[in-house]
Order: C-alpha cells, then sequence, then structure tokens
C-alpha cells in the first residue's frame, strides 16, 4: 500500500499495456495513452469538489465578504495577520493538542497495551474466542455515527438531567460539577468522550497486525524465560512498527481536523475552552458572516495538517530506511 | 489507568511458569473485563432510560431498571424527526455515494495501476493529499457552487461531493492493489482480442469484487456518520440525514431523557445492523485484499 509499489514495478510498465494488435503497431503513442479516458470521470470530480474549491477558499482568504450577495473587498494579506493577534485563534489550536492527546496519544499507548495483552496473554490462556469478544468490545463506539455518540455523552454529561450527575446527587454530592458547562471541566471531560470513541480503532489495527507476525519469536522468547513485559518490548512493538505510524497518521490527521463531537458536545465553549480550528473556521463563516476570515483559518489549519503529516512520513521513512541498513 | 497495572501483573505471573495456572491471570483478565464494561457502560445507560418514563427517571435515577416499558420517547423522537424520511435519505446518500465512489476508484486505479499513465505517482500523491484536507477548506465555495447550479440543500450535491472525496482514498487503495495485477492475466486478454473495457470488466473486476466489496462497505458506513458536510448542505429537515437530525434537536424542550435516550437508540441501530450483516464481508474481503 505504498508509493514505492507503484514505481517499482516501472521498469516492467509498458509491457502491462496489452499490444495495439498485430496489423497497426504504433510505436509513436506509448501505451498508458488509451488509458487515459477512464481518468476524466475522476479528474472532472477531482477538479469540481476539490482542486477549484480550495483554489476559491485560497482567494476568499484575502477577501472581506460577509457571504451572500455582499461585495467582495480585497484585503491582501489582513485576515492572516489578524489571526496572528487572535486570542481565539490560537487557543483553537493550543486545543487541538489536547485533542492530539485524546486521540492519538491516549489510544495509541493503551491500544497497543490492549492488543498486546489480548493477543499475547489472554488469546493463549483462555482461547482466541474470549480475545475475539472483548476486542469486538473495545470497538463497539467506533460504529456509531460521532454524532450519535456526542448526543449520547451530552445527556450523560449535562449538568441538571444527566446520568452522572444523578448519580452523584443519589450519593449525597450537593453540587456535581458542569461537566461540559465550565471551563475547567469541560476539555477533560470533551477528552474522555474521545478516548472511548477512539480506542478500538488501535486495538483492532495492532491486533490484525500482530497476526502476521511470526509465532515462533513469541515462542522463542517464552522458552528463554522472557515475561509478557520482555516479549511486549522486544518483540511487539518493533514488529508492528508499521502499523503504529499509520494509526498515529491517521488519528492525527483526524484529530487535527475534528468537528462533530466538538459540535455537539460544547460547540466550542464555554469560553472558548474545547473550541478548535474547525469549528473556529465554521462559525466564522456561517455564524459571523466573517467568510474571508473563514477561509483563512481552514487554510492555516490545512497548513498545519499537511505539514504535520509530512513530517510523520518523514519519520516513517527514515525510520524504515534505518530498520533495512541493520 | 487499569492497564498501567497490567504488565507488572502480567510479567509476575509468568516468572511462575510458562502456561500459569495462578491467580495473576484472572486477574489480567478482570481488568481487561473492567475496560470492555466501561466502554459499555454508556450503552447499558442508554438501553435503561430509553424506556423509562420521565416521571420515573427522575424519581429512580438513570440507574434503575425501568418500572414499566415506556415508549413514549421512542415515538415522540420517531414522529418528531419523522425518522422513516431521515432512514430514507440517509440510505440514499449513503448507497449511492457506495457505488457511485467505488466505481469512480476503480476507473481511476484501472488508468494508474493497469494502465500505468505517465505522472501517476504525481496524481495518487494528489489523492493522497486530498484525503487529508479539512473539509472546511472547500465547505464555502462548495455550498456557493451548489446553490449556484440549483442543489442547494439538495441530496445530489452531498452525493457528488462525498463521492470525489471518498474515492481520494479510494484511488489510493486500489491503484497499489491493481499495481499487482498478474500481468500474464491481461496479456492473455489482450492476445484474444479483448478491449480495454473488457479487460476491465471481465479481466480485472472479478479479481477485485472482495477488495472492492470492502470498499463499497466502508464509503458506506462513512458516508452515514459523515456530519459536517450534511449539516451545511442539507439546510431543511426533511432533507437531513439522521446524525444531522438528532444532533438538531439538541436543547429542543422536547428532548427529555427518555426521548434523548431512545433518539440515540434508534439512531446508532441501523449503523449496528449494517455492521454485524457485512461483519464477514469485511473480515473475509481485508484478508483476500492483502494476500497479493
Amino acid at each position: 500500500m505504498t508509493l514505492e509499489s507503484l514505481e517499482r514495478a516501472d521498469g516492467a510498465s509498458t509491457t502491462a499495456t496489452p499490444p495495439a494488435g498485430p496489423s497497426k503497431p504504433r510505436r509513436s503513442r506509448p501505451g498508458w495513452v488509451p488509458y487515459l479516458p477512464y481518468l476524466i470521470p475522476g479528474a472532472v470530480g477531482f477538479a469540481v469538489v476539490i482542486g477549484i474549491p480550495f483554489v476559491q477558499n485560497v482567494i476568499l482568504s484575502f477577501q472581506k465578504w460577509k457571504g451572500g450577495m455582499a461585495p467582495h473587498h480585497w484585503v491582501g494579506l489582513e485576515n492572516y495577520t489578524n489571526l496572528l493577534a487572535d486570542e481565539q485563534f490560537w487557543t483553537s489550536f493550543r486545543n487541538s493538542i489536547s485533542m492530539i492527546v485524546a486521540m492519538v496519544v491516549v489510544p495509541t499507548l493503551i491500544g497497543l497495551v490492549l492488543a498486546s495483552v489480548l493477543f499475547d496473554y489472554l488469546g493463549k490462556t483462555f482461547g482466541s474466542r474470549s480475545a475475539a469478544v472483548l476486542r469486538a468490545t473495545y470497538y463497539l463506539p467506533q460504529i456509531l455515527p460521532v454524532a450519535v455518540a456526542g448526543v449520547l455523552w451530552n445527556w450523560i454529561l449535562n449538568a441538571q438531567t444527566g446520568a452522572v450527575n444523578e448519580v452523584l446527587r443519589s450519593w449525597g454530592v450537593e453540587n456535581p460539577p458542569n461537566w461540559l458547562g465550565s471551563p475547567t471541566t469541560a476539555m477533560p471531560s470533551v477528552m474522555l468522550v474521545l478516548v472511548w470513541v477512539q480506542i478500538g480503532y488501535p486495538v483492532v489495527v495492532f491486533m490484525s497486525a500482530l497476526q502476521r507476525v511470526d509465532p515462533e519469536l513469541y515462542e522463542a522468547a517464552e522458552l528463554d524465560g522472557a515475561g509478557w513485559w520482555r516479549r511486549f518490548k522486544a518483540i511487539t512493538i518493533p514488529q508492528i512498527r508499521p502499523e503504529t505510524f499509520v494509526v498515529v497518521l491517521t488519528c492525527t490527521v483526524a484529530a487535527l481536523k475534528v468537528f462533530g463531537p466538538i459540535y455537539v458536545l460544547t460547540r466550542g465553549g464555554p469560553e472558548s475552552s474545547t473550541l478548535v480550528p474547525s469549528y473556529y473556521s465554521y462559525l466564522n463563516f456561517f455564524d459571523k458572516s466573517k467568510v474571508g476570515y473563514g477561509a483563512a483559518v481552514a487554510n492555516v489549519l490545512t497548513l498545519v495538517i499537511v505539514v504535520v503529516a509530512a513530517v510523520i512520513l518523514i519519520l516513517q521513512a527514515r525510520y524504515e530506511r534505518k530498520e533495512e541498513g541493520r | 489507568m487499569a492497564t498501567a497495572t497490567l504488565p507488572a501483573a502480567a510479567a509476575a505471573a509468568t516468572n511462575r511458569s510458562r502456561h500459569q495456572r495462578g491467580t495473576a491471570r484472572w486477574v489480567v483478565l478482570a481488568l481487561a473485563v473492567l475496560v470492555a464494561v466501561a466502554m459499555l457502560v454508556p450503552f447499558l445507560i442508554m438501553l435503561l432510560n430509553a424506556f423509562k418514563s420521565p416521571a420515573d427517571y427522575s424519581q429512580n435515577g438513570p440507574l434503575s431498571f425501568p418500572h414499566e416499558l415506556y415508549t413514549e420517547g421512542v415515538k415522540n423522537f420517531w414522529t418528531r424527526v419523522n425518522f422513516p424520511q431521515k432512514l430514507v435519505n440517509s440510505i440514499w446518500i449513503s448507497g449511492a455515494v457506495a457505488i457511485a465512489g467505488t466505481l469512480l476508484s476503480l476507473f481511476n486505479a484501472y488508468a494508474i495501476g493497469v494502465g500505468r499513465v505517465k505522472g501517476r505517482l504525481w496524481i495518487v500523491t494528489l489523492f493522497l493529499l486530498a484525503t487529508m484536507l479539512p473539509q472546511e477548506a472547500l465547505i464555502y465555495p462548495l455550498f456557493t457552487m451548489a446553490s449556484d447550479v440549483g442543489l442547494s440543500n439538495s441530496p445530489w450535491s452531498v452525493i457528488i461531493i462525498f463521492t470525489v472525496i471518498q474515492s481520494a482514498f479510494g484511488t489510493y487503495l486500489l491503484s497499489s492493489v491493481l499495481g499487482t495485477f498478474p500481468k500474464a492475466l491481461l496479456e492473455a486478454a489482450a492476445l484474444d482480442g479483448a478491449s480495454r473495457w473488457q479487460v476491465l470488466w471481465k479481466v480485472v473486476f472479478p479479481v477485485v469484487r472482495p477488495t472492492l466489496s470492502v470498499l463499497m462497505i466502508f464509503f458506506f458506513i462513512w458516508t452515514w456518520n459523515e456530519f459536517f458536510i450534511p449539516l451545511v448542505m442539507l439546510t431543511t429537515n426533511d432533507t437531513q440525514t439522521i446524525p444531522v437530525a438528532l444532533a438538531s434537536l439538541q436543547g429542543d424542550r422536547m428532548m427529555d431523557a427518555p426521548t434523548t435516550n431512545a433518539g440515540a437508540l434508534v439512531s446508532l441501530v441501523p449503523a449496528v445492523l449494517f455492521f454485524l450483516l457485512f461483519q464477514r464481508t469485511l473480515t473475509r474481503g481485508v484478508t483476500a485484499g492483502s494476500v497479493k
């Protein structure tokens, strides 16, 4: 599934295309040209839905526009310079770090341990059936629409009628916290929900990754008297490093883009304590009618995502090279 | 938190014997089950309270069993959001995207993986970049574009957008699968005088069908769960999808505890059903795709 796999077979590329027919050899035209029509629907779709809108969005970010029939004013880089002085903008990106902790760091770490415990310990002592059932349970939150999960949690954590506070009150807690409604508890609450949503994904990916690891490695280590922790460190982690990179990359991109959970849980509040870049962009577009400004936020977010993704991909490539060098 | 203690317990256990009979393995199992229960608790609370009357809820709290089966919550939600209509909207949009997106991915990947079009690495990189793009960077122009061509508040706008967005990932995945397509098959078909179109449908398609069905299921589920673009593009009640309809009821006076829970329950049933229905295809397809 790598870009290299496309490139590697390049030498044989000309033989891949069927010969044009014995009667009329066409040497002037390379074999790939007749395949171009198959790219037309994709190219048109890409241009209309992604290419053109993205360019338009960049143009919008250099303008002041209230949307609809209002006039467009060209303001150059003003939106971007305003961003630099915008406290909310910085808050939103600072909150992205919390999103990465909740959607990447914690789930990946817990996922590694859970997958390894299920595969290398529980699966062996209690049978793979029990491991499969546990895995399915961890994965359950992943299959429901994230907006539905958010609505459910919004109620569970609701200050007045929510399940958590009803229980706390019945236990005699006088003033249970307003979980999503107070600036100090809102972010930890949102993070908790996101960990709950996210955890099944790394567990499932890592468990399927462990299936391709040679079982003899584990058996040899066990015979040598290596305990679970030693096997985890010496075999599990290095062996499933490629999948770890994939999980970290996809989850980081998702964490930077996160919108739905914030929209249904807190709408970025209270006092911007859970504001994230995508929601801030949405707010400017459709709530404050500052279209150019919203476009600028979205573009900065795009840039951050591409840079972060590139860094992760470069680290991965460098690591793979080091491995090959060994 | 719970998992931090796992390694120590496990290591202690394995010191004793290889297939330990001690209590440590039960401790590890208990901890793993505890995590599973923690994952299930929100679902259980939802089930308990979806069929509990508001009076029962305020009197006995969220953890008690309902005294009687209260179905008003489900009925309230069902009629208020006109659930059958939302269900049809979601199925229509996700189904159309699943089919069109897979077809588009197949065409792209045929040209890139089998046809080895020049500059294919750039094309694939571009598609990969597109999968990372935040939807906020496209939404306003798309929104304006849709109203310009008379597709504002139309499911078609959402279908077109997601067909392209999902096929960006599909093209990336399928291109590398088709990049390793056995050449002998293609050459044999060409010798038989098959056209490129015939090769695609008679040679390539049957071989990659398992991968295509996995892709189709993924596209369906992903589109079903999408929130941001449907929220912006589908502006009236009658065009909304299930997640958007549920979210837009938030803060509504009607949404008391049972109705909220019933709403969440009713909204997640189709997703869970679909998942259970196709779980087999998914695991089978994934393994079939990995054997190159």
